[in-house]
Parts: C-alpha cells; sequence; structure tokens
C-alpha cells in the first residue's frame, strides 16, 4: 500500500515511506537528524525551519510525500559545507545563542536571507526571522549578528590568565549550540525506546472512572501497558516544597484542573505516533468548578484540597512600622487595584526526556533546572531508597522556573521501572501548556502616602495570588512578594500581606521573579501616580526615597554597601531628560493620532530562597592528565551558569580557562548545587565554586610547597608550580586518583548568610539585593491603541559583571519578557493552549535595548557579582505602563496592555 | 532508511487532476500546504485517507487570462506576493506577505485559505474586494461561486465533499484601480488578525471616486463587503470625506468578545482601518 518516496537531504539520497508524516518527524525519528527542532508541530515557532529547494519552511507542517525528487537542507549540512561559518562565530561572540533550542530554525531562515542578500537591512532580517520565535534572548543580538555575519566577527581573545572574570568570554557551551549538536530533552532517547503518552482531563474538574485498561492494552496493537495511579509503588503525591506537596502523579479519584494527568500508555514508536486519546477508557463526570479566587473564595465553594480552609494555600506578611500613623501624616495619597493575569512559560522545548533502568536503578535524562530535587521526589514516588533514581539533565530549552517543578520525569521513571525497557516522553505543545506552572495571576491593592515635599510615608499592600489546583511554589510566592513590594524605597512604615488561593486552573509556580513582577507593577505605577500629585519628576521622586546603604529595609535588614539603586537612576537620568524631551517634543509638532511617552520603574530583587537555607556545593580537581574538572550541578538553562562558573574556576586557580573541562549536572557526579531559581547560581554556586576552588589551589600549592602567590601551570601529565623565580614540577602520574581519575579535589559548600523571619516579617531574607530601572520609551496610536516601543533603557547594578555579554543577554531576554507581559501576554485555560492563540513577542516586538551595568560591588557575592537572571524582566512591564500613562494620560491596571483596553484608557482619559 | 511499521491512515498523492478528482470522488481529508491541517492534529493523528494534491502542477499557476485572472488553487502566499500583477492587487499581495511567517507564506496555499473558511483568514477580505469567484471541480463538473456564496458561515463553505477547489478567478477589474489592505494584530509576526480590512478603489482624473469595494474580516463569521458604506462614497473625493460616515455603516459587522479583543473594540478599529485603508489607495496614486 504505502510506496517510498526518494528526496534528497543534505546532499545526500534519501527514502522514506510516502505518507502524510511530518517531515521534522522523517529527519529526527529516521534520520537521526537532530538539529532540526520541534517547539509546537504547528508552524508556531519556527524550531523546525528547513530549506525546501533553498527556502524556508516549517518541517513540521511538510508531508513527508510531498518530497518526491526535492531537497531538503537543515542546519546539520549547512553546518558541515562551512556556509554559516562567519554567522556562527557573529551568533558566538554576541550571545545569541543562550538556551540554544531556537537556533538552528534562526540560523537555517537567516542562511536563505543571506544568500540572497549579503548585508541585509534590520527590516530585512526581521521579515527572514519573524517566524522563528526565541524565549531567551529578546532578538537583538540575533539581528545584529545576521546584519553583520558578511563582516569577519571578532571574537574577543581567550583572557589572560587571572583575568577570566568580568570578560565578554563566549559561552563555553556555545559551539553545541551553533551547530545543532547539542542534546535537549527530546534529542537523545535510546534505540527502540517505547512511547509514553498522558491521558490528561479535558475538564476543570471531574470525577472520573478509568475503564478496563487490561482489556484496551490487549485491543490496542503496538500498546505495551496503560498505567495509573494504582501502580505507583511509593507516595503519588509530589511538590517542589515537601510540606506543600500535595500533587498526584495520576489523579485518584478527582481531577482539579484541565489538564492533569490520569493515566499513561506506553507503547511502540509507530503505534504511539497514531495514538489517539479518544479511543482510551475513561468516563468523566464534570463537576463545577472555580477558576478564581473570587470564586474560590466564596463560602459555598467547593473545597479543592481537603486540609485546606477556605481554598487558601497560605498567607504571608510583612510589617514595620505604625501604619495609621505613617498614613495620617502623609498630606498625598494615592490607591489602586491591579491585575494580572496568568502567563505562561513558553519556553520552545516543551518538556521531554528518556529513562531506562539498569538492575534496582533508574536513569532519568530529562531538562530540568533541579536535577537534586528530581532526584529526591521521583524516588519518593518510586519508593526507592536513596540514590537509586539518577537524574541527568539534557540541555535545557528554556526553564524560566517551570522545569523547576516535575512534569515527564514520573512518568518516565515508573514506565522504565514497571517495564524494563527504555522510554521516552516529549510533551506536545498543548499538553506542556495545560500541564506545567504559569505565572500566578494576581489582584493587587495599594494604598501609598507621601508628605507634600515627596517623601514617602507609609504603603499598605494586599496580594491575592491565584495558585491554582496544587501548592507547587505558591508559598515562595506569599513569602517572597512581602518583602518586595514597597521596592528599593524607605517608607516609615509599611504592611505587605498576601494570600495565595487555590482554584481549579493550572498550578502557579515559579516564573522569573515569584510574584514581584507583578507587585512591582502596582508599586512603580502608583509612584507616578504619586510622584505627580506632589508635583516632582518621576525620577528625581524615586531618587530621593531610594534604599541607600545603611538604612533599614522593610524587614529591617540594613546593608553596610552594595545598594546601588540610586547609581541605577543616576545612571538613566541623562537618558530620561532627552527622552522626555523628545516626546515632549515629538507630541507638539506630531501626527495628532500618535501619542509619544516615557515611563519609568525601579526594582529590587533578594538572590536566593527567601530566608531559607540555600546551599550550593561545587567540586573540582585537577586530573592526572593535566586538567582541571569542574563539576559544576549548577543548571544551565541557557543563562550561561557553565561559563560563569568556569571564569570563576579560572580566576580562583589562575589559570587559563581552555584548561578547565566544566562537566555540567549529573546527580551521579555533580554534588548538589542547588536549583537554577531564584536568581543565585552565580551568587551561591558562584562562591561555591569560588571556596572549592581555592581549597583546590591551596592544596596544589601544598604540593608544590610554595607560597599563596605562586603561578600555577598545567601541562600534559604535569603540574608545574612557579614561586619566587624557582619552578616546581609535579608528575601527575606518581599521584594516587580517586573513581574521576582526580589526583587533587576539593568540595566546598556556601549557604548564603540568612536569618528566618519573625512573625511580622523581621528579620534578613537574603544575603544581597540586586537593583535596577527601566525606561521605555513608545508610542500609542490614539486610535486603534496599539502601542510600538521605540526603546528600553535598563539600567541595573549587578555588583560586579562576570561576563557582560551574558548579562546583557539576560537583560534583553527579561525585557522581551517583561514586553510580552505587559502587552500580550495571558494564558485562559481551555482558550489558548497553544503558541498560535497565545502570544508572546516575536522578532518584530523587542525594540532596541540599552544595557547599562552599574557595578556597585556585594560584600558577600563571588568577585563582588551579584544574580540578574530575574531582576532584568521585572521592571520592565511597568516602565512600559507608565510609559503608555505618559502618552495617553490615563493608566492600563489591568494587564495585558492590549489595544482595546489602551483604548478604553484613552476614552477614559483626559488627553495627553 | 526505509522505516517499516507507520501505522498511520491512507495517504494518496495523485499526480494530476484527473487522479486527483478521482480520489476525492472516493473520499478523503484535501492537503494542500498543510499550514492549516497539520496544526490541526497536533498529538493527534488524522483520521480520514489524506488526498495530498500538492503534486498536482496544473493548480499552481497564476495566469492572466482574457476575461479573469486565474489563481490556481494551489498557488503559494509567496507566489502570490512575488507575481507582478496590476495596481488593484496590491492589497492581496500585501496581505499575503502578512499571512503568518516566511515559512507559512512557503507553503499555505490560497485554495486552502478560502477552504479552511476561518473568519480572519487575510486572503479573504482582498480576494471579497475583488469580487472573487471560486472555481469547484468534480468528476461530476465544474460550477462557479462566488465568493461571498462560497463562504456560507463560521468556518463553513459551499464544497462538496467530492469537490476541489482548483481556482480562484478574479474579473477584470476598472482600469488604475487601487487597492489597500490593513490589518491588525497583538503582534509583529505570526499573527492573527483581530480586524482587517481590504479596499479597492477607482476614481476619476479629478479625483472622485467612480468605484470603491471594501471587505471587513475578523468581525463576523464570514468577512463581509460593506455595500451601503461603498454607495455612500461613490463620487466623494477620496481624500475629502468625514471618517464619521464609515460608523454608520458597520452595521454588517457582528464581531464578538474574544481573547484578542472586545466587540467594542472591534467596530472601533474596522472604522479606523477602513478609513487608513481608503486613505492608503488615494495617496498612493
Ligand atoms: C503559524 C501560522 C500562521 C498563520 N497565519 C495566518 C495568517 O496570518 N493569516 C491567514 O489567513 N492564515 C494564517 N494561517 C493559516 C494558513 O496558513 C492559511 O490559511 C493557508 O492559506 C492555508 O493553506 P494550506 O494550503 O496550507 O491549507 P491546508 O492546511 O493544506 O488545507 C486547509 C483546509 O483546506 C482544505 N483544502 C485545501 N486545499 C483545498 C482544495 N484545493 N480543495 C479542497 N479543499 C482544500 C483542506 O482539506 C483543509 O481542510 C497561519 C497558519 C500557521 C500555521
Ligand atoms: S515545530 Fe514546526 S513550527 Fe514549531
Ligand atoms: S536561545 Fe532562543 S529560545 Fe533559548
Amino acid at each position: 500500500m504505502t510506496s517510498a518516496v526518494a528526496f534528497q537531504v543534505n546532499g545526500a539520497q534519501v527514502r522514506a515511506d510516502r505518507s502524510a508524516r511530518r517531515l521534522s518527524d522523517v529527519l529526527r525519528e529516521d534520520l537521526g537528524l537532530t538539529a532540526t527542532k520541534v517547539g509546537c508541530d504547528a508552524g508556531d515557532c519556527g524550531a523546525c525551519t528547513v530549506l525546501l529547494e533553498g527556502r524556508p519552511v516549517s518541517a513540521c507542517m511538510t508531508a513527508v510525500g510531498q518530497l518526491a525528487g526535492r531537497k531538503v537542507e537543515t542546519l546539520e549540512g549547512l553546518h558541515a559545507s562551512g556556509e554559516l561559518g562567519s554567522l556562527q562565530r557573529a551568533f558566538l561572540a554576541r550571545g545569541a545563542a543562550q538556551c540554544g533550542i531556537c537556533t538552528p530554525g534562526m540560523l537555517v531562515a537567516a542562511a536563505a536571507l543571506l544568500r540572497d542578500t549579503a548585508a541585509p537591512t534590520e527590516p530585512e532580517v526581521k521579515d527572514a526571522l519573524g517566524g522563528v520565535l526565541c524565549r531567551c534572548t529578546g532578538y537583538r543580538t540575533i539581528i545584529s549578528a545576521v546584519m553583520d555575519a558578511h563582516t569577519a566577527e571578532v571574537i574577543e581573545p581567550p583572557p589572560p590568565v587571572g583575568k577570566a572574570v568580568g570578560r565578554r568570554v563566549p559561552r563555553v557551551d556555545g559551539e553545541r549550540k551553533l551547530s545543532g549538536t547539542e542534546i535537549f530533552g527530546a534529542d537523545g532517547p535510546p534505540d527502540g525506546a517505547l512511547v509514553i503518552r498522558v491521558v490528561r482531563s479535558p475538564h476543570h474538574r471531574a470525577r472520573f472512572e478509568l475503564g478496563d485498561l487490561a482489556a484496551y492494552v490487549a485491543g490496542s496493537p503496538g500498546v505495551v501497558a496503560a498505567l495509573s495511579a494504582t501502580d505507583v509503588p511509593g507516595v503519588n503525591r509530589f511538590g517542589v516544597i515537601p510540606a506543600t506537596a500535595d500533587q498526584p502523579v495520576f489523579a485518584e479519584h478527582e481531577v482539579r484542573f484541565r489538564g492533569e494527568a490520569v493515566a499513561m500508555v506506553v507503547g511502540e514508536q509507530p503505534a504511539m505516533e497514531a495514538w489517539d486519546a479518544s479511543a482510551f477508557p475513561v468516563t468523566w463526570h464534570e463537576l463545577p468548578a472555580v477558576l478564581v479566587p473570587d470564586d474560590a473564595l466564596a463560602p459555598e465553594a467547593p473545597r479543592i484540597h481537603d486540609d485546606r480552609e477556605g481554598n487558601v494555600l497560605v498567607r504571608g506578611n510583612v510589617r514595620r512600622g505604625d501604619l495609621d500613623d505613617a498614613f495620617s501624616s502623609a498630606e498625598v495619597e494615592v490607591e489602586g487595584v491591579f491585575e494580572t493575569g496568568s502567563i505562561e512559560h513558553a519556553y520552545i522545548e516543551p518538556e521531554a526526556g528518556w529513562a531506562r533502568r539498569l538492575g534496582d536503578r533508574i536513569e532519568v535524562a530529562v531538562t530540568t533546572q533541579s536535577p537534586h530535587m528530581d532526584r529526591a521526589e521521583v524516588e519518593a514516588i518510586l519508593g526507592l531508597p536513596e540514590g537509586a533514581v539518577r537524574i541527568y539533565p539534557t540541555a535545557v530549552g528554556g526553564g524560566f522556573g517551570s522545569k523547576l517543578d516535575l512534569s515527564v520525569q514520573p512518568y518516565l521513571a515508573l514506565a522504565a521501572w514497571k517495564l524494563g525497557r527504555p522510554v521516552r516522553l516529549t510533551y506536545t505543545r498543548p499538553e506542556s501548556m495545560m500541564s506545567t506552572t504559569k505565572r500566578h495571576p494576581s489582584r493587587l491593592t495599594l494604598r501609598i502616602g507621601a508628605t507634600g515635599d515627596g517623601r514617602l510615608t507609609a504603603m499598605d499592600f494586599e496580594g491575592e495570588f491565584n495558585t491554582g489546583a496544587y501548592a507547587s511554589w505558591g508559598p515562595t510566592v506569599a513569602n517572597r512578594v512581602p518583602v518586595h513590594a514597597g521596592g528599593p524605597y524607605v517608607y516609615d512604615a509599611y504592611r505587605a500581606r498576601t494570600v495565595a488561593v487555590h482554584t481549579n486552573a493550572p498550578p502557579s509556580g515559579a516564573f522569573r521573579g515569584f510574584g514581584v513582577p507583578q507587585s512591582t507593577i502596582a508599586t512603580e505605577c502608583m509612584l507616578d501616580e504619586l510622584a505627580d500629585a506632589v508635583g516632582l519628576d518621576r525620577l528625581e521622586f524615586r531618587y530621593r526615597n531610594a534604599l541607600t546603604a545603611g538604612v533599614p529595609t522593610v524587614t529591617g535588614q540594613v546593608f553596610a554597601s552594595g545598594v546601588g539603586y540610586r547609581e541605577c537612576l543616576e545612571a538613566l537620568r541623562p537618558h530620561w531628560q532627552r527622552a522626555r524631551v523628545e516626546a515632549a517634543e515629538a507630541n507638539a509638532a506630531g501626527v495628532a493620532t500618535i501619542g509619544r511617552g516615557v515611563g519609568l520603574a525601579g526594582m529590587w530583587y533578594g538572590c536566593g530562597n527567601t530566608a531559607l537555607p540555600n546551599p550550593s556545593t561545587i567540586r573540582v580537581g585537577l586530573r592526572r592528565d593535566g586538567w582541571i574538572v569542574l563539576f559544576q550541578g549548577a543548571v544551565d538553562m541557557g543563562q550561561g551558569a557553565n561559563t560563569v562558573m568556569t571564569q570563576i574556576c579560572a580566576d580562583a586557580l589562575g589559570v587559563d580557562m581552555a584548561r578547565i573541562v566544566t562537566l555540567g549536572a549529573d546527580t551521579d557526579t555533580t554534588p548538589d548545587a542547588g536549583k537554577s531559581s531564584a536568581s543565585r547560581q552565580t551568587f551561591i554556586s558562584g562562591n561555591a565554586t569560588f571556596l572549592a576552588t581555592t581549597e583546590l589551589r591551596t592544596r596544589l600549592l601544598e604540593l608544590a610547597d610554595a607560597s599563596a602567590d605562586a603561578h600555577i601551570e598545567l601541562v600534559d601529565g604535569r603540574l608545574i608550580v612557579h614561586d619566587r623565580g624557582l619552578e616546581s614540577v609535579v608528575t601527575l602520574d606518581e599521584l594516587d586518583a580517586d573513581g574521576d581519575d582526580l589526583v587533587v579535589a576539593a568540595t566546598a559548600t556556601y549557604d548564603p548568610p540568612t536569618t528566618t523571619l519573625s512573625a511580622d516579617g523581621q528579620g534578613e531574607p537574603y544575603a544581597q539585593f540586586g537593583f535596577g530601572a527601566h525606561m521605555t520609551e513608545l508610542e500609542v496610536d490614539l486610535e486603534l491603541g496599539t502601542v510600538q516601543i521605540r526603546r528600553i533603557t535598563a539600567a541595573h547594578d549587578v555588583g560586579r559583571a562576570v561576563n557582560p555579554t551574558l548579562i546583557e543577554g539576560q537583560i534583553e531576554g527579561g525585557v522581551a519578557q517583561g514586553i510580552g507581559m505587559a502587552l500580550m501576554e495571558e494564558y485562559i485555560p481551555g482558550r489558548n493552549e497553544n503558541l498560535h492563540d497565545y502570544l508572546i513577542p516575536t522578532i518584530g516586538d523587542v525594540p532596541e535595548v540599552v544595557s547599562i551595568l552599574v557595578e556597585s560591588g556585594d560584600p558577600v557575592g563571588p568577585y563582588g557579582a551579584k544574580g540578574i537572571g530575574e531582576h532584568s524582566l521585572i521592571p520592565t512591564a511597568p516602565s512600559i505602563l507608565n510609559a503608555i500613562r505618559d502618552a495617553v494620560g490615563a493608566g492600563v491596571r489591568r494587564l495585558p496592555a492590549t489595544p482595546d483596553r489602551v483604548l478604553a484608557a484613552i476614552a477614559e482619559g483626559s488627553g495627553r | 532508511m526505509l522505516r517499516e511499521g507507520a501505522m498511520s491512515v491512507d495517504y494518496l498523492a495523485p499526480a494530476d487532476m484527473a487522479a486527483a478528482l478521482e480520489m476525492r470522488g472516493a473520499g478523503g481529508t484535501v492537503l494542500a500546504g498543510g499550514t492549516d491541517l497539520f496544526p490541526q492534529h497536533v498529538g493527534r493523528p488524522m483520521t480520514q485517507p489524506v488526498i495530498d494534491i500538492g503534486g498536482v502542477q496544473e493548480l499552481r499557476d497564476i495566469v492572466d487570462t482574457p476575461d479573469a485572472y486565474r489563481f490556481g488553487a494551489l498557488a503559494r502566499w509567496a507566489d502570490v506576493a512575488d507575481t507582478d500583477l496590476p495596481s488593484c492587487f496590491d492589497g492581496l499581495r500585501a496581505a499575503a506577505r502578512e499571512v503568518g511567517s516566511v515559512q507559512v507564506q512557503n507553503s499555505g496555499t490560497i485554495g486552502g485559505n478560502l477552504c479552511n473558511a476561518s473568519p480572519a483568514a487575510d486572503g479573504i477580505p482582498p480576494l471579497l474586494s475583488l469580487d472573487a469567484s471560486v472555481e469547484l471541480t468534480s468528476t461530476v463538473g465544474t460550477r462557479v461561486l462566488r465568493l461571498d456564496e462560497f463562504l456560507t458561515g463560521y468556518r463553513a463553505t459551499a464544497l462538496r465533499p467530492d469537490e476541489l477547489l482548483t481556482a480562484v478567478l478574479v474579473p477584470r477589474g476598472p482600469d488604475g484601480a487601487r487597492s489597500s489592505f490593513r490589518k491588525l494584530g497583538l503582534r509583529g509576526y505570526l499573527v492573527i488578525s483581530v480586524v482587517m480590512v481590504a479596499a479597492v478603489v477607482a476614481a476619476s482624473s479629478d479625483g472622485r471616486i467612480t468605484d470603491v469595494r471594501l471587505a471587513v474580516g475578523a468581525c463576523s463569521p464570514v468577512a463581509q463587503r460593506l455595500p451601503s458604506l461603498e454607495a455612500e462614497l461613490v463620487d466623494r473625493r477620496i481624500d475629502d470625506f468625514d471618517a464619521a460616515v464609515i460608523a454608520r455603516h458597520l452595521g454588517a459587522l457582528t464581531p464578538i468578545d474574544d481573547v484578542r479583543a472586545t466587540a467594542a473594540y472591534r467596530f472601533e478599529a474596522a472604522s479606523v482601518l477602513v478609513h487608513r485603508a481608503l486613505q492608503a489607495c488615494g495617496s498612493e496614486r
């Protein structure tokens, strides 16, 4: 019945069944060409872009049967031919590949453009790459790399020994990402692995009964097993915070959100490619659901978890000073209510991985931000002893917080355990969107008072967070927000209260900023109104009230140094003054239907867990062959942990970076460096790297009996120590080596100095804060309510910039996500579970971003460095909203600020 | 390299029209560029036999015949954008360049866009404003329907299960007519229209409108022409009429509130975009 179709891939003749299979599947599954990525199977992400007869098409929408006699080119071919060499170098030098999952699609689409146009303009680049989404970079480095691909890229020479920190060192894992050889969660399952598909609820809330699963398996050719709650050998419950762990691997009788798993089907790959979920035997009885806190808090609302009264998961608070007093001394007051929606992480790589059983152990390769937490949770689910599970993180194609929670891990581990055969699971895009965590939707109510001359006196804040069906990181959000809601300012009195409310929405979890981006929107928008009310310039108002060293924060913590907020505002001041004048001139002279506006917003953010222990452990050693091996367990999800740790290690040891082999996370080999979240890795794992490497250096110098400032040189098989003109040589072969072939090794743990908080939230929740401020310049179409951002200027106090290119990449990526949050993103369960209807910024939506790095140092950060990962997103959305208000004279308080909402605000407002 | 055992539905790849019509007569899902069909099957299999008409060469061409321009059903958006056509097609070509992304334009076809019949299909308003018809062919014969007769409702058409849409026919319009397309979406690329407007305008040498056709998409189950506004505008100067006139003639629109915008907003935006589309036809003279 089926015949074959012959076509060319990268110059080689290949054959495939003549069928409607997606070309992307044929390339990846049959031909092993996994540089072509799959992010959606629906044309929406462009990760699968290939050239067909020289023109970019989505391989996921190309039927292989149509290819007879035609020519396909993928990144593998373009890389091998060398055609992309200068483009790839430009990507590497500029940091245009972060996680790298979008990179193949970007490079292939760019290749088609560059064949026609060697030196394209910015609009040409945007048109050519508009079909490829990137969630990490903010696109600006990609645009510049493509525009300049015709020039010889200048890659920084390797840093001199001892000078790696502070340099624009290209990412150490960059080559793999640019050649398409990086292995992501879906890329490396063993041949013959069985395929898992998960059966999920179509209802927000329902009771259900499973039918006869044995009969279903028997009657479905190619299906090997169908497993459900009764097959879970350990505890059918997980959650990132042990005290509130409440999510079942498989629901037992009732599902609490749309997308919740009730069973899984495991089968041979061809059968599962054609698997039809609708034939699975399950009967649903839909129950009334509550999707928003107002409904969940109503007295008659169904109880989502028996033990959580009133559907309240947790409350948080911080109080300082006498609020009534402080408000009565205020001469000016503003108040407002703001609402933000559910936001999807929308990394381009859906959750994926594979697993196999080796005797009494299970190995799970998976895209994850938190391998050691995964290991402990999977062991509990399988009822296995500690160490029985090995989590081996693949490259992570974007995480942003959601890959901290378990997704595919328990299904993989359980199926491999039960069936004794290798298994694999890749979520479809809708499945990823339905079932994994979201940014908490919020309602923020606040009131702020100031004296007539513009000194802040009091702030009262209430945040209600929709935490969804399961706890996930809800408690973290509820505890972090009260510390941060006031922003980096000084108040006489302060009160912030939060509540996390369960609903039948998908679980809300961690997403870049743990609730702080939401609260900052409310606070920074209100501060603009307050500045206007007291008649002060909006920047000057913030500057006067800014937190400084030596002044207690709202939790009573006092930093002696490392408080660089005023420096950030100072850095923005000339830009602010210029932009204000330009906007006023444009509004006076320009088209009546366009309003120009400028907006400002500030932020602070504590790095690491809130008032909880938060250690990282790093191991480093000298291998017998003369190489330094860094066991670096901080997952690099694109942010650059592999590179930063290597830079720190190089300088702490005093060797060339190129002499260091950096091994990424693996629970069997790297000690626990904690999770990649809370902007903690550069700070905490960076310190652990510094401490471990310093210890290693001490031991190496001891070997040579050298003084502390001796110079270490490593050559093959030998350690040479230069000390005061003398040279001692240690032949490494003569030393005993451990199981990893290390002759000298050191391990160190760093746990930041924090305290628990009192009942009023007083104490020292974080050992360091990063600060920043963004300024947005934009235009509003006053007839349509559409917003065109012209430029965003971002100043961040990063303590010390370990790698400016990586930091700018974090800033531009954070800005892009902030733009999405401000203008277009809102996830609605059941309505936009795909990247077609759920919109994230494209290459056409991110304007020029000017990054200003302020280096105020930090007493506890490694080399004075602070975290930046989350900071960069926080002030973007409020700066955009403030710019809209500046342009049209009325603010938008319900996000996203879509054109209909902006137009409604214009209608309400007084005009410019 | 040949992979055995894929359990998928029948796949038929006719090489010419006759075979295609034969297979279609026996029933099955038509696959053209696949840019609507594949996204509708994410994580779930196709259940009907697939008739892949991609290999039927005679459906690809865009040709200028004595009484009409004939767009083969398989003309891709990239072909439409790249073909040299008279100015009354500027709106259609602008729409072609705004369909999804380069990748989508390199695969997606004009025929697929019409058969999928999304209320937000960008091809429909320009073709309505060009008074286009569709040619529907089966083994029994060929019929030609006006596009507004072909589109019968929300994602519904008059296509019979044994028919293929074989061509889109655009009658020769008034000489020198100008056209434009205005699309409003919520982001830069890869974006479904919240509202879009297509205009074709012919004017006399003194700038008076002699013939005007306007169509609005994404504001009703099927995109709508605005006949009463068209009538009202004839004889006016294109750069000289009160924009408020437009709002009075949007009665045919029945927009809804959805994830992208409110109904009220769509009315307002439609009115603004109609005005801008008309102005564009004037300023491009
Ligand atoms: C990422 C993305 C973005 C998109 N953006 C836009 C956009 O901005 N604007 C827009 O209008 N559309 C957009 N689309 C939708 C789609 O690309 C267009 O509608 C395209 O024109 C469909 O053509 P096709 O050939 O790919 O259709 P197919 O997917 O091949 O077919 C579509 C439907 O029509 C039927 N069909 C196709 N051809 C025939 C025929 N000749 N006879 C009978 N039946 C037929 C098929 O059976 C199917 O039901 C987008 C799609 C994607 C994936
Ligand atoms: S996987 Fe093909 S476009 Fe997303
Ligand atoms: S680098 Fe583009 S998606 Fe991660």
